[in-house]
């Protein structure tokens, strides 16, 4: 049997989180009314001119940077020629000659606990293009072209996966990346990330690259690994059946799990690229790049580090805690709040996103926000409450009780009366009460051997706490009760 | 070089022309004759010469990212030949 | 009153001898009565010029005259206009109506002008002789058996014809000069950049520039002053002062140095039009000049250089024209690729499909480098050709045309036709200005003097124009068209 390996390369397309189109002054946000975002440049009326959105280059550098880019003093606009009905002008501008972003590296984790560079190539800016609506218009296509004009950043990879999860995992790093940056929203469902793979497979060990099929458009993580995987076997299958695989362009079915060809069109693609004439060269200069330079946030690889040297978090719990933004900050929130981090980073963990999971909620839409969750693990290291009313006291907020404010902990606390009692007085009181309310189990732990005792005192704990209503301190009754009960032998 | 009629139809095509034959030999024709002209290009020695796109060596202006066009989808699609529901029509699409 | 120039009208209406209202109808009068036989107009706007007029007679009576206020004049139909028809000479456009003004036609309306109309042009500004119109060709008013030049040939004939003081026009390749040369009247081409191109359609983008065409060069002084200057809206207009181009009209021409490059002086040359330019030096001498031969070595390379670089940007400019959000639309197309291949084979004429096809060709596979590139690196040279020339002397003076104005119909053949532009066409390559102005006659046909300076050098150029006309009489000539008899 032939051993095979896949060598993959993406390209991915990020939409720049602009306010105004790349060439225009029209709105680039989501979800309007069909047409009505799309102005006379957008719709390329006749005699209209493009100008160039300075965000746009920001973002374009920004991201360059990010990933340690060469970043040329010049790029340029190229058109890239072709007709279709959401190409208003019958051209992309696009840059094929002279991007603006060069080579550069981007740094996936690997399941092993490893991580592997993943070189790309260069990034470009492009616009994007309008939609067809295949719903029937008598037998028409409908054209909306909001998103003519949108800028894209597209993130051209080397051929440097080896494998779906590789893929799954650089797709992600970059989606990390421009999520940080703030230059994409990174929302695959609208399309705000979009992908296109280029998959071959060769025999372990040959130099030369296999024939590569190009998958477009596979829209979220998991769809990448899935088409990957598909394509992989697919391929395998053809060659060692005695078949070829042909260079094309595949459309993946996620309903169907499967790729499968585009229609062909008879001829292949020319589209006779030069340079746009209506736009001039782009010169950046080193002050302006060494100023966007200086005010990059801190990038994922850096929060992971950070969170492991300076807050001592385990390399996982780093790793967890800095994959998105959102996730990073929250967490920096809440250790801000309580100021221990390893209590900070077990409960954003645990608590807050094993119940964010069951309600497929994101860690935006958290109905507990940083502050009061980080108020809350403060009254835990304060000794305001124990750990199992401070259970009660999440889920409580979670429901949205204690007013909304960052001191709701506390307003939980007080209305149920979860203060934790460490009046030692009482909570004799209260033992006392047990002993005199159980003798069966005070005789059981009196004809005990001395060395199984200290499992049956489980029993007197719980019957305190209960009586307590949960909120003596856990640690003085156990103390106390070994005390009284030792007594009694 | 010599163009072929397989140039002119090919052109044709990218540049979504119609042509029928006699256009077609008509073209043949004009477009062998022009780039014969252009051809005094070719005996030109232009090593290490730069391609000049723009005549000014002027740079890109940018502009800030501000929304300044409003919604004027109804003017915009009184000159458009087939529109429904703010949408231009076309021919239906297959992919 | 249309025997005068702009300076001369502007004089007339802030003296109260006529008032805008008055002037307007009665040009309004002479289109109706001669442009049938001319073909000049595609598009007469009288209820708009009207209220243009009565806005313009309004503000003098409030004291709030500018120079231009209440002047009339003419757009080539290539300029964008809310609410007017916007053809570019095809039936491509025959019926849009664009919803925005260019920016030139914003800057004329706020100086207070008067657009009597829409002019005549080669369909998409891609021709010699306005034969090229999808509204028939225009006649020169010099002699009805002869073009008006192209592509701005309908503003040229227009004014040549008395029907209006002043019109706008575009050169990508000679456009303005060759007609303004053809019909006996001064059109000044910018340096590109100086105009903004906004709104104006476009057939080559790095080499169409929009300019004024009048009786007088001091005409065009006025007019550049009003549409010169930055746009934001177009990236490639530059932003660079708008010096007043009239105050410098008057100065001396003493020690100026002239360059006659002999390339513009050989082969194909009509002998009586070299007699007329060289003519037209000897005034300049008698003026203080000095004139002194150049060479600019690389202009046979223009035109081959040239129709590789405008047809392969024309090819992707003229792709938004697919019947989909506007302009011309085939019958029942059967799918996608029918109703782009008919609508835009039916919406386009001859040349405009000559030049698609040929920039197509040149840009696609296989030939990008033979062609583009290459000619893109002899643009180079040609520009460097000027350069160099401007170290030695201040400008370049020649004939706009190797002929004057040739017979309708003459020019079957496209490329005898392209070789028409000889003396143009390197200018736009190299982007610098030129102005063409009346010297003299072959015949009945006038010969234009072509004066060429350096980048943004046109308030010498319009000095050098002035001065002159200020020695010769050729610019107040008037074709007997123009003199009815009715």
């Amino acid at each position: 049997m032939m051993e095979w390996e896949t060598v993959i390369g993406l390209e991915v397309h990020v939409q720049l989180a602009t306010k105004s189109k790349i060439f225009s002054g029209a709105s680039t946000a989501f979800g309007a009314e069909p047409n009505t975002q799309a102005c006379a440049v957008d719709l390329g009326l006749p005699g209209v001119l493009p100008v160039l959105n300075e965000q746009a280059v920001a973002m374009a550098v920004q991201f360059g940077l990010a990933i340690h880019a060469e970043i040329p003093e010049v790029s340029v606009f190229d058109r890239k020629n072709y007709f279709y009905p959401d190409l208003p002008k019958g051209y992309q501008t696009s840059q094929m000659y002279h991007p603006i972003v060069g080579a550069g590296e981007v740094e996936i984790a690997l399941d092993d606990g490893g991580t592997k560079r993943i070189r790309v190539h260069h990034a470009h800016l492009e616009e994007d293009a309008g939609k067809s609506l295949h719903e029937d218009f008598h037998g028409m296509t409908g054209i909306d072209l909001n998103r003519a004009g949108t800028p894209l950043l597209e993130i051209v990879s080397e051929p440097d996966m080896r494998s779906a999860k590789e893929a799954a995992a650089y797709l992600k790093a970059i989606h990390s990346i421009v999520t940080y940056l703030g230059i994409s929203d990174g929302n695959m469902a609208e399309g705000s990330m979009r992908c296109d793979v280029n998959v071959s497979v060769r025999p372990k060990g040959q130099a030369e690259f296999g024939t590569r099929a190009e998958i477009k458009n596979v829209n979220s993580f998991r769809f990448v690994e899935r088409a990957i995987a598909y394509e992989v076997e697919r391929q395998i299958e053809l060659i060692e059946d005695g078949g070829r695989v042909v260079q094309e362009t595949r459309l993946y079915d996620p309903e169907r799990d499967e790729t499968r060809g585009m229609r062909t069109k008879e001829e292949a693609n020319d589209y006779r690229y030069f340079p746009c004439p209506d736009l001039l060269p782009v010169v950046l200069d080193q002050a302006y790049v060494d100023h966007l330079r200086d005010n990059l946030p801190e990038l994922p690889d850096e929060k992971r580090t950070r969170f492991q040297e300076a807050l001592g978090l385990s390399a996982y719990d780093a790793g967890v805690l800095s994959a998105s933004r959102a996730m990073a900050d929250y967490f920096e929130a809440v250790k801000d709040a309580c100021g221990d981090a390893k209590q900070a980073a077990n409960w954003v963990m645990g608590e807050l996103s094993g119940a964010l999971n069951r309600e497929g909620l994101a860690i935006e839409d958290s109905p507990v926000s940083a502050a009061q969750l980080g108020r809350l693990i403060a009254r835990v290291l304060d000794d305001t409450i124990n750990g199992k009313a401070a259970k009660q006291v999440f889920q409580a907020l979670w429901n949205g009780e204690g007013g909304g404010q960052a001191d709701a902990a506390d307003a939980v606390i007080e209305a149920k009366g979860l203060k934790q009692v460490t009046d030692t007085g009482a909570i004799e009181a209260m033992i006392d009460q047990v002993i005199a309310d159980s003798p069966a189990q005070v005789a059981q732990y009196r004809d005990a051997e001395p060395d199984k005792r200290g499992k049956m005192i489980g029993y007197f704990v719980g019957q305190v706490m209960k009586a307590s209503r949960g909120t003596a301190n856990p640690q003085q009754v156990n103390a106390l009760l070994k005390e009284k009960l030792d007594a009694l032998c | 070089m010599a163009l072929e009629q397989t140039h002119v139809q090919r052109a044709a095509h990218l540049a979504r022309l119609a042509l029928d034959d006699a256009d077609a030999d008509r073209y043949l024709d004009d477009l062998s004759n022009i780039l014969a002209m252009v051809d005094q290009l070719q005996g030109i020695d232009t090593t290490g010469v730069a391609p000049l796109a723009h005549p000014l060596d002027a740079t890109q202006r940018l502009r800030a990212d501000e929304v300044t066009e409003a919604d004027q989808r109804e003017t915009f699609q009184r000159c458009a030949p087939a529109v429904e529901n703010g949408l231009y029509l076309v021919p239906r699409v297959v992919e | 009153m249309h025997d005068k120039t702009l300076r001369e009208l502007a004089a007339s209406l802030e003296a109260g001898e006529f008032s805008s209202r008055e002037l307007t109808q009665a040009l309004l009068g002479r289109i109706d009565r001669l442009d049938g036989e001319l073909n000049s107009f595609i598009s007469v706007t009288a209820d708009q010029a009207l209220a243009a007029a009565d806005a313009a007679d309004a503000a003098r009576g409030r004291g709030e005259a500018g120079p231009l206020t209440g002047l009339p004049l003419a757009l080539k139909d290539i300029f964008c206009t809310r609410g007017v028809k916007t053809s570019c000479g095809s039936k491509m456009l025959d019926n849009f109506e664009a919803p925005y003004d260019a920016t030139l036609v914003e800057k004329l309306q706020a100086a207070g002008t008067v657009s009597l109309g829409k002019t005549n042009m080669d369909e998409f500004a891609m021709g010699s002789s306005n034969e090229n119109s999808f509204y028939g060709p225009v006649k020169n008013p010099w002699d009805l058996g002869a073009v008006p030049g192209g592509s701005s040939g309908g503003s040229a004939a227009a004014v040549a014809a008395g029907l209006v003081p002043a019109a706008l026009g575009t050169d990508t390749g000679g456009s303005i000069r060759q007609p303004a040369a053809f019909c006996g009247i001064t059109g000044l081409k910018p340096t590109y950049g100086r105009v903004s191109r906004y709104g104006m359609i476009a057939y080559a983008s790095s080499l169409d520039q929009a300019g004024p065409m009048a009786r007088t060069a001091a005409d065009c002084a006025l007019l550049l002053g009003a549409i010169a200057g930055h746009d934001v809206r177009d990236s490639t207009s530059v932003a660079r002062g708008v010096p007043d181009y009239t105050a410098t009209l008057d100065d001396s021409l003493s020690g100026l140095k002239i360059g006659l490059p002999k390339e513009y002086f050989g082969e194909g040359l009509d002998p009586a039009v070299a007699e007329a330019v060289q003519a037209a030096i000897k005034v300049y001498e008698s003026l203080g000049a000095t004139v002194r031969e150049v060479s600019l070595p690389h202009t046979h390379l223009a035109i081959p250089a040239y129709y590789v670089i405008a047809p392969a940007e024309a090819s992707s400019n003229l792709s938004r024209f697919d019947g989909v959000r506007f302009g011309h639309r085939c019958e029942d197309p059967s799918d996608l690729i029918d109703l782009y291949k008919r609508s835009r084979a039916e919406g386009f004429g001859e040349e405009v499909k000559r030049r698609i096809l040929i920039g197509t060709h040149t840009l696609s596979e296989g030939f990008f480098d033979a062609y583009y590139t290459k000619a893109q690196q002899v643009r180079r040279l040609i520009r460097q050709d000027f350069l160099d020339a401007f170290e030695e002397v201040d400008v370049l003076m020649g004939p706009a045309s190797p002929t004057p104005a040739f017979d309708l119909g003459a020019n079957k053949d496209p490329v005898s036709m392209y070789l028409q532009d000889i003396y143009t066409i390197a200018i736009n390559l190299a982007g610098i200005p030129g102005i063409s102005v009346p010297a003299g006659f072959v015949g009945k046909r006038p010969v234009g003097l072509q004066i060429l300076g350096s980048h943004f050098a046109e308030a010498q150029l319009l000095n050098v124009a002035h001065q002159f006309q200020q020695a010769s009489d050729w610019h107040l000539r008037r074709p007997d068209f123009a003199k009815e008899t009715a």
